[in-house]
């Protein structure tokens, strides 16, 4: 008996999101759908983790399972499920904010460790659930946050150079202007064994009006993917952060507990016996 | 070796042995409690140490009866001193009068008038030249076979101890040791005026600390994912727990902080399997925000908090019950949970696994407060009993009609269905939410859910274990945790000289068995409620849900000395 095969509108929820219209995260909801419906992955073996912010409502909208955490924690979430359950499909989303700032701890480590997560970093440059203020990405100069009157002041974090430095075996820049690359990105990110680090260009036409330049400002990638860390370094410390497409992937140790077996807990309670 | 008549036997023998960095007085200790355990005593081994990394003081502390020992007692029978450098450190915890004995050598030069001050003799033996007829061997193992013919403890169940506390070590460390006890054991004269009977029905024990006791009661229960970061003084148990662990199939992942292993637990345990994690104070506090996230979407979740001194940093390598009220009120929101303490190091493993127990059944967050004292010290004790109530996670029935995770149940508890089932996907949430898991700003969701989340708690029939009771009178004692050993001990003591009493040392602090309490309080005409911690956390809780009459005395003090039976008796006597 052949079972249908299912169509990206089957991995889509029934919940209707809450972002506003013209908001980039729909192209990533969409190149989600797309990409699971690509990969054949059936919709109870994939698990969608995600903290807080805009970006991170999206398990709710996709028919998979779905932890929606708190701040700046779903790695850890993702990391404790992908050990549990090596079994399962799990993709890891959030926002600027949520990955870069209070996560950001948590973003080091699991890189480093290179579990084979997929993390979707939906990058507005902006907190958009709290309406309007500066993120790790957002330019020094900014003064539009009432937060920060006179701009942020600090340089910007780099999340590609910082994710490879941390030990991310897999880096890609997408943008929600452009959905075929992005759901092409996300199938390559799912399918690399390791941490697979998808940065997402998706504009908040609410409180960045000024982001639907990026249309205009992304272009791809100028060299060819590379497997080499230190290639991969000076291609990102070079790039001007709009380059679309892979820039880095390698196959690293992949840390993942891989446990039989071999005693019992009678065995243990024996070492206490007198 | 006997005790000479039935009136001078007395009932236990509290034993300290105190030296330098590097001079073996803990693996003395550790062999005297195996040795004890192995002559057929029950026994009690705690220990102290300075705060070097390396090197620094210590003092290891024993008590040994046939009958169970639940505390440290209130005295001292023994010393011995390996050297004297720092001793004064320990004075105030090693409590010694006119009936103790030093046990000393004269080669280590005088012993301290802080030591002498409250009259104990002085016994005289030459450790040193006693080792030194042993090829490599050490001070503290004569010290050891001397202090063993004094006590009259048998040389075989000495050697046993002996064998099995350095069986790591190499065969050369092995028998230098057996032969230094040997030797100091037959060139001793006497037995001393402190020595006991060992029993002579051979007994079935274990010889366990209160860490690894928390990890096995884990493991019992079906746990098999640790996520975790070191803190002390909890850290053993999760070295004890993560070779195990891999054993059985599980694994324990190290976490960069407490942040993440609370996270990483509650992925786990979203995942299907059972998880758990342990910390201590400054830890706690850092995970309370995820304990928020794990109520609010119905994952269960077991933190064990291994008290230490607090606030904050604190005292990391003393005891305190400090931390009753972060467990009960330290979530935001109204956030029902379990909040339990064991009673004893041997209980470690019953509460553990009890807890997790419950936290897979009621799918809720459930919190575990034992302390230093209980995790860090070792216990000659009969073998744990397991819960006897059958907990499990409620699973959904498939294939069944459009799954709620959330619905709305008689008993509050909603089937749950783990990744990987087909039909019965949802995303949890810290969002409020609808039956379905959908988020949810409506008040009916947020009032209905939390009334479930409370029902499912409250309603539940957590048997007879949520506590201990022993004695009956108008005079009760309530307690918690660790407090329970001394407090049990002060009420034999009472009911031994004819004065009747009932103890109430709780296990179940949250939910509050209100009902039963006020039931086990209905002839209490004078009710004290003992703990250690300044702030008298369980006696104004109690007050809080209107558990204790307004009379009710309190004795609350801070760690971080250990509480004394004598200590209770006192403040019982001194109010009456």
């Amino acid at each position: 008996m052949s079972v249908p095969a299912l169509k990206s509108t089957d991995y889509k929820s029934p919940v209707t999101p809450i972002w506003c219209p013209g908001c980039g995260h729909f192209a990533v909801l969409s190149a989600v759908t797309k990409a699971l419906a690509y990969l054949g992955l059936p919709r109870e073996q994939v698990a969608l983790v995600s903290g807080i912010g805009c970006s991170s409502r999206l398990p709710a909208y996709v028919e998979s399972y779905g932890f929606h955490g708190v701040h700046g924690r779903a790695l850890a979430v993702a990391a404790g499920l992908k050990a549990a359950r090596e079994d399962l499909t799990v993709l890891v989303a959030g926002g600027d904010g949520d990955g870069f700032s209070i996560g950001g701890n948590h973003l080091l480590h699991a890189c480093r460790r290179n579990m084979d997560l997929t993390y979707i970093v939906m990058d507005n440059e902006v907190y958009g659930m709290t309406k309007g203020q500066a993120s790790p990405t957002t330019a020094p100069e900014w003064r539009r946050s009432k937060l920060t009157p006179h701009g942020p002041g600090v340089r910007r974090f780099q999340p590609a150079a910082i994710a490879l430095a941390a030990g991310a075996s897999f880096i890609a820049r997408g943008f929600s202007g452009d959905p075929s690359l992005l759901s092409r990105l996300l199938v390559q990110a799912i399918r690399h064994r390791g941490f697979s680090f998808l940065h997402v260009l998706s504009p908040c036409l609410t409180f960045r009006p000024d982001e639907k330049e990026w249309k205009q400002k992304v272009h791809p990638f100028a060299d060819s993917p590379t497997s080499n860390a230190v290639e991969a370094a000076r291609l990102i410390q070079a790039d001007d952060g709009m380059s679309l497409g892979l820039i880095y992937a390698e196959d690293l140790p992949v840390w993942q507990p891989a446990s039989e077996c071999s005693a019992s807990l009678a065995d243990f309670e024996a070492e206490f016996r007198l | 070796m006997v005790s000479e008549s039935a009136r001078e036997r007395p009932p236990t023998l509290s034993v300290a042995i105190t030296g330098s960095g590097g001079s073996g007085a803990v693996t003395a200790g550790l062999i005297l409690l195996e040795a004890v355990g192995q002559a057929g005593f029950y026994g009690l081994m705690t220990r102290s140490a300075g705060p070097q990394i390396r090197g620094g003081e210590s003092a290891a502390m024993v008590r040994f009866s046939p009958r169970p020992v639940e505390s440290m007692g209130d005295r001292f029978d023994l010393l011995v001193g390996l050297d004297w450098r720092s001793v004064g450190r320990f004075a105030s915890e090693i409590p010694l009068d006119s009936r103790s004995e030093i046990l000393a050598d004269p080669a280590a030069g005088e012993v301290p008038d802080v030591l002498l001050a409250a009259g104990a003799a002085v016994r005289r033996a030459p450790f040193k030249s006693i080792a030194g007829v042993v090829p490599e061997g050490r001070v503290s193992m004569a010290a050891l076979g001397a202090l063993g013919a004094v006590l009259g403890l048998p040389l075989d169940a000495l050697e046993a101890g002996a064998r099995r506390v350095l069986a790591p070590r190499q065969a050369s460390v092995v028998e230098s040791a057996v032969g230094c006890i040997r030797h100091a054991y037959t060139v001793q004269p006497e037995a001393g005026r402190a020595s006991l009977q060992p029993p002579s029905a051979p007994r079935d024990l274990w010889n366990i600390s209160g860490n690894e006791a928390a990890g096995l009661g884990a493991l019992r229960a079906g746990v098999r994912f640790v996520a975790a970061y070191p803190i002390t003084p909890a850290t053993e148990m999760l070295e004890w727990l993560a070779p195990r662990l891999e054993q059985l199939g599980g694994c324990l992942l190290q976490a960069e902080d407490e942040l993440a292993s609370i996270n990483m637990v509650i992925g786990a345990s979203f995942g299907g399997v059972p998880a758990l994690t342990a910390t201590s104070g400054p830890g706690l506090a850092l995970m309370v925000e995820g304990l928020g996230l794990a109520v609010a979407s119905e994952t269960p979740v077991v933190v064990v908090d291994v008290m230490r001194v607090g606030p904050s940093t604190g005292i990391p390598t003393k005891s305190e019950q400090s931390d009753l009220n972060i467990a009960l009120y330290g979530i935001h929101g109204d956030a029902p949970h379990l909040v339990l303490a064991p009673l004893s190091v041997g209980d470690c493993v019953f509460t553990t696994q009890w807890a997790a127990g419950l936290a897979e059944h009621l799918q809720a967050t459930a919190i575990v407060l034992s302390d230093q004292s209980l995790g860090q010290s070792r216990a000659v004790t009969t073998p744990p009993a397991e819960p006897t109530l059958a907990l499990s996670r409620r699973r959904r029935q498939a294939p069944d009609t459009a799954f709620v995770r959330y619905a709305l149940t008689a008993d509050g508890i909603s089937p749950m269905a783990v990744p990987g089932e087909a039909g019965g996907i949802y995303a949890a949430d810290g969002l409020e939410h609808n039956e379905a898991g959908v988020p949810s700003s409506l008040a009916a969701d947020h009032q209905r859910q939390l009334a479930k989340r409370r029902r499912k708690l409250e309603g539940f029939d957590y048997g007879a274990d949520w506590a201990e009771m022993r004695g009956d009178g108008p005079l009760c004692i309530i307690t918690w945790g660790s407090s329970a050993g001394a407090v049990l001990e002060a009420a034999e003591r009472m009911m031994a000289a004819g004065r009747s009493v009932r103890v109430i040392a709780l296990r179940l602090l949250a939910p509050l068995n209100v009902e039963a309490l006020a039931a086990a309080l209905a002839r209490t005409e004078t009710l004290w409620v003992v703990e250690v911690n300044e702030g008298a956390q369980l006696f104004h809780y109690l007050h809080a849900h209107q558990a204790i009459p307004a009379g009710a005395r309190s004795l609350a003090r801070a760690g971080p000395l250990p509480l004394r039976p004598g200590e209770v008796l006192s403040a019982l006597a001194g109010a009456s």
